[in-house]
């Protein structure tokens, strides 16, 4: 599957902040998203993923094909790490979980409640949450939070496993992933002109 | 579809709230009523249907704020959004979840209470079936008030003004029928009216309801 994004704006709050990004994510591509803070990271992802219209541009191949992953992990706290996991594998119509719960080192707090997971725990088992959607292309925003740096490896050999079985994942991070294959897309370049004179367009 | 019904039910009946809070309410009004309006029998049976009816909406009013916003708080609803489910699909299981663990309880516990009220014998079977046809409305159009007012910082208080309204026919036409079975006249036209209002809501509200909710997530 490719994710082709072509001359996408988006805005935030009513106000433009990207204009004009275009690139292609193919299957067993990773991109990182690079950027300072409030250049419009999440925004994008959100737009890609199908939360937002986008203000212009086009979003392809992305229609069902893609596992979001947000800041918030989507967690319950009185259902358990398995059930959690169980819940949203059968939402996408999927049922072994036994493969994340490995990858992401699991196993051992399965049956805790997600809500006594330390916010490192509670972040592995969203991320292990993409795992049992069985979509292609995962849209990640700001996957490391709270991860330590052995965990960030788990997460690394994840997204790495994700792309040999031809899956795709396009990223906003900080962090250096150790992910040398992906490439690195800074969206500095592409932040919105101000633009005052739409204003006055729209009175007269 | 029916993993979240079966999450959703989980959901309330662990975290308690959402379960016995409006059951525990509908029975607080119906047992302070009688002590309000004094020891007048004849009095608190000719209002027993009414109040049933009112204590029965405000303990649905009570959860409704419930139903949305804490899967928007969170991030799930974002997920759910992008995962395989229409939006219209989640926003009916999501009001059907909560007529389960609300509307449900409060139909079977109805009869229990109305003793309290003295309610006429004829009328009980005529507020189980009028709670029985009409809650299922009230959760859908409570479903939609909170679709509406999702991510609004304390927008309970809005939504109970947006949703008070359209609740008024539900409650007028589920309180004549449960009036006019205890005087022992013919209830078929207000139950029909109360049924029509029932079936429409569910027919035509979850598609507004998923409208606003995609309009709120963006």
């Amino acid at each position: 599957m490719v994710l082709t994004v072509s001359d996408l704006a988006v805005t935030r709050g009513g106000l433009a902040i990207l204009e004009g990004v275009s690139f292609e994510v193919n299957a067993g591509e990773a991109l990182v998203l690079r950027g300072p803070n409030g250049i419009g990271k999440t925004t994008l992802l959100r737009s890609v993923a199908g939360l937002q219209p986008p203000e212009g541009g086009t979003v392809a191949g992305a229609e069902d094909q893609i596992a979001y992953a947000a800041h918030s992990d989507g967690l319950k706290a009185m259902l358990s790490v398995t059930e959690n996991l169980k819940f949203w594998a059968s939402v996408f119509g999927l049922s072994d979980i036994e493969p994340a719960l490995v990858a992401f080192d699991l196993v051992d707090l399965r049956n805790r409640m997600a809500g006594t997971l330390s916010a490192g725990q509670k972040r592995r088992l969203g991320l292990a949450r993409l795992m049992v959607t069985g979509r292609p292309i995962w849209v990640l925003d700001e996957p490391t939070v709270s991860l330590d740096v052995a965990s960030v490896a788990l997460f690394a050999e994840a997204v790495r496993g994700h792309l040999q079985q031809g899956g795709s994942a396009l990223m906003a991070t900080h962090i250096d992933l150790g992910l040398t294959e992906a490439r690195v897309l800074d969206l500095t370049p592409f932040k919105a002109a101000p633009r005052t004179r739409q204003m006055d367009e729209a009175f007269l | 579809m029916r993993a979240l019904l079966v999450r959703d039910l989980m959901l309330a009946i662990r975290a308690g709230g959402g379960f016995g809070l409006g059951l525990a309410f509908f029975l607080i009004v119906t047992v302070l009523v009688p002590f309000g309006v004094g020891p007048q029998t004849e009095l608190l049976s000719r209002i027993a249907p009414g109040i049933l009816w009112i204590g029965a909406l405000l303990a649905c009013l009570l959860s409704l704020d419930r139903i949305l916003a804490l899967d928007w708080e969170d991030g799930s609803l974002d997920l759910l959004a992008t995962a395989p489910l229409p939006m219209e699909g989640i926003v009916s299981v999501k009001a059907l979840a909560h007529w389960i663990t609300t509307g449900l309880p409060l139909v079977l516990a109805a009869p229990v209470l109305g003793v309290l009220l003295s309610l006429p014998v004829p009328a009980y079977q005529w507020v189980v079936i009028s709670l029985a046809v009409g809650t299922p409305a009230l959760s859908v159009i409570g479903t939609f008030g909170a679709a509406l007012t999702v991510g609004i910082k304390r927008g309970g208080l809005l939504m109970s003004l947006l949703v008070l309204p359209l609740y008024v026919p539900t409650l007028i036409f589920g309180a004549e029928v449960a009036r006019r079975g205890a005087e022992g006249l013919t209830v078929q036209t207000p139950l029909l009216l109360l049924a029509g209002i029932s079936f429409g809501v569910i027919a035509l509200l979850p598609f507004a309801s998923a409208a606003v909710l995609r309009i709120n997530l963006r």
